[in-house]
């Protein structure tokens, strides 16, 4: 545990080192000075009035122009943080900063530079699509653009819906909405809240993209989702969060490279009893009746024994037909260190954090 | 800075929820108005003696015009600010860049200027049954504006606090509309027994019969100087409760 969180010190310490995505396709002289941090989280605590405490102490920096997922299980404090961002929670302690300003004492600033949209579906039922996104983009105090809103609506295939009641719509159709209406005042921070919970492929595909095209735009992405394929998919960094504190913060390449075990399966050409003793050392899983063996290593340990192993085998006599090779997905990433966490949790008995 | 074009904003959005509901918005006052003025006006009111010199038909023209535009500032503001809340699309208000200035200007706002719609069309509507003759016009005028806003105010506040749709009722339903009806809407409250007359001076809704009953008829049961003192600081005291609600975020936040 203690290594996962100074880990995420480094990283937050260190903004845009290491990064392996294109930077940010922003261009004019006074963007260039702009600084690299677009939301610094420090300290952040919350506890909400009946004594539950949803975040304890969260460091974290996301980078401008960066897609970071918060990953983490249902109740873990991303709605809670994300939340407290954008204004509608009230921190209990720690701070805020958004593009250098401070969440409460600028609070109108910040705001104005965040778009969210929230994980349930809450839209004024008996308005038209078109309207609930002016009523938007008036509400942050941007003048009428209808241009602008069409090419919002057009991205997420709602323009022929735009004179639409919002009750008519279908519930993925409802969520486009609300990242139209997130869109529609043309933020700086885009908030994602589990965005496509519930939703079809299709949608999520749309939405990848609209993603994808905002990213390009310089727009920084912060999406909330317990679908590690989404994070996996769109996501440059990754936070795992879990029982309100980060876990840990990585380039999303990085953490599959340090975290990630991979496997290397063997295939025989003849079926065997058992392996030889000369390959006691590598924990082979000899498996399918025989025919298979599974050889499990870590790409960050300092040698993965693969070239012995292949040397052993050759020696052992023994006739390979095919190798093939498998990572470990986020997921399971995910699923190790939260249970880790769990664990630690219960043994250790106590709240007290090494970071906190 | 005032997000000017949030008010704007919040306001139309408002007014066009009043528009898509216009029959019953407008149509349901002007009915039932025009049924009191058949019933009290030209049934029982001819039977009914004048009431400080005014005939019966009249004399209840502020009153209902009062009870009208309290109920609907109050109900209309509750519901304009209880909604969002309930569907849970407050979110947005609450993380767009807007203050408490935006939030009142725009939903209290709306609510004052449809009550006030409303109030006139009764005026209007009353002209039809009667002869309305108006002593103080534009004391009249203002004194309509000043306590549309001070129940769309009331009604605000009471949206924000109404933790369900039963809440929501409750207030209007059993402590305004008796205020109302017992604060002489529909008599002067100088026909009281003495110690009911007593009673009535703490029913904060009988100074502003009182003082709109004043700007048509030119009397009044109480001294226009203390109505005019009761509204300010009835007014006072919601603006107070409302800075107090967006600086603790009570009900708002968590």
């Amino acid at each position: 545990m203690i290594e996962h969180v100074s880990e995420v010190e480094v990283t937050a310490e260190a903004p845009g080192t290491g990064s392996s995505r294109p930077s940010v396709s922003v261009t004019g002289a006074e963007l260039n000075n702009r600084p690299e941090i677009m939301i610094a989280i420090s300290g952040l605590v919350k506890t909400y009035s009946s004594g539950f405490e949803a975040l304890k102490s969260v460091d974290l920096t996301i980078h401008r122009g960066e897609i970071l997922a918060l990953l983490g299980p249902n109740g873990a404090g991303k709605t809670t943080l994300i939340s407290t961002i954008c204004g509608i929670t009230v921190p209990t302690r720690g701070a805020v900063m958004v593009d250098g300003h401070d969440i409460q004492s600028h609070a109108m600033k910040t705001r104005s530079l965040i778009g969210l949209v929230p994980q349930e579906i809450t839209l004024e039922p008996f308005e038209t699509v078109m309207n609930t996104c002016r009523f938007s983009r008036g509400l942050f105090g941007l003048p009428p653009n209808n241009a602008h809103l069409e090419k919002v609506l057009r991205s997420l295939s709602l323009w022929d819906k735009r004179d639409a009641k919002n009750t008519t719509l279908s519930g993925g159709m409802k969520r486009r909405v609300l990242i139209a209406k997130a869109l529609a005042h043309e933020p700086q921070v885009l908030f994602l809240d589990e965005p496509t919970a519930g939703v079809d492929v299709e949608l999520r595909r749309d939405m990848w993209d609209v993603v994808e095209t905002l990213r390009a735009a310089g727009v920084t992405i912060v999406l909330t989702t317990h679908y590690i394929e989404e994070a996996e998919a769109i996501a440059d960094r990754v936070a795992i969060i879990s029982k309100g504190r980060i876990l840990l913060v990585d380039e999303k390449s990085q953490l599959i490279a340090k975290m990630g075990k991979r496997s290397l399966t063997l295939d025989f050409d003849t079926t065997l009893e058992a392996l030889p003793d000369s390959l006691a050392s590598y924990r082979l899983d000899l498996h399918t009746g025989g025919t298979r063996a599974t050889y499990t290593y870590d790409t960050s340990a300092e040698t993965t024994r693969i070239g012995a192993l292949l040397r052993d085998v050759n020696a052992a006599g023994l006739s390979v037909r095919d190798i093939h090779t498998e990572q470990s997905s986020l997921e399971e990433i995910f699923v190790s260190l939260v249970e880790e966490d769990t664990s630690a949790s219960m043994t250790n008995g106590s709240e007290g954090e090494p970071t906190a | 800075m005032i997000n000017v074009r949030a008010i704007r904003s919040i306001f139309h959005y408002e007014m066009s929820r009043a528009f898509r509901t216009a029959l019953q918005s407008i149509a349901s006052p002007v009915l039932s108005t025009s049924l009191y003025f058949v019933v009290f006006g030209a049934a029982i009111g001819s039977r009914i003696e004048d009431i400080e010199g005014v005939e019966y038909g009249s004399f209840i023209v502020p009153g209902l015009i009062m009870l009208t535009v309290m109920t609907q500032g109050i109900s209309n503001a509750a519901f304009g600010i209880y909604f969002p809340k309930f569907i849970g699309s407050i979110y947005e208000v609450l993380s767009a860049p807007v203050g408490v200035v935006e939030i009142v200007a725009g939903y209290v706002g709306a609510a004052a200027v449809k009550a006030l719609i409303i109030g006139i069309v009764i005026l209007l509507t009353a002209m039809l049954f009667i002869d309305v003759e108006i002593a103080h016009p534009v004391a009249m005028l203002t004194l309509l504006v000043l306590i549309c806003f001070a129940f769309a105010l009331f009604g605000f506040i009471i949206g924000i606090w109404a933790q369900s749709f039963e809440q929501l009722q409750l207030v209007p339903l059993l402590i305004v509309t008796p205020l109302v009806f017992l604060g002489g809407s529909f008599y002067s409250i100088t026909m009281l027994p003495p110690v009911w007359q007593a009673i009535s001076l703490f029913n904060p809704v009988v100074y502003l019969i009182s003082a709109f009953r004043w700007s048509f008829f030119g009397t009044a049961d109480v001294a226009i100087g203390i109505s005019l003192a009761a509204i300010a600081i009835f007014i006072a005291l919601c603006i107070g409760i409302v800075a107090w609600i967006f600086k603790t975020g009570y009900r708002l936040k968590s």
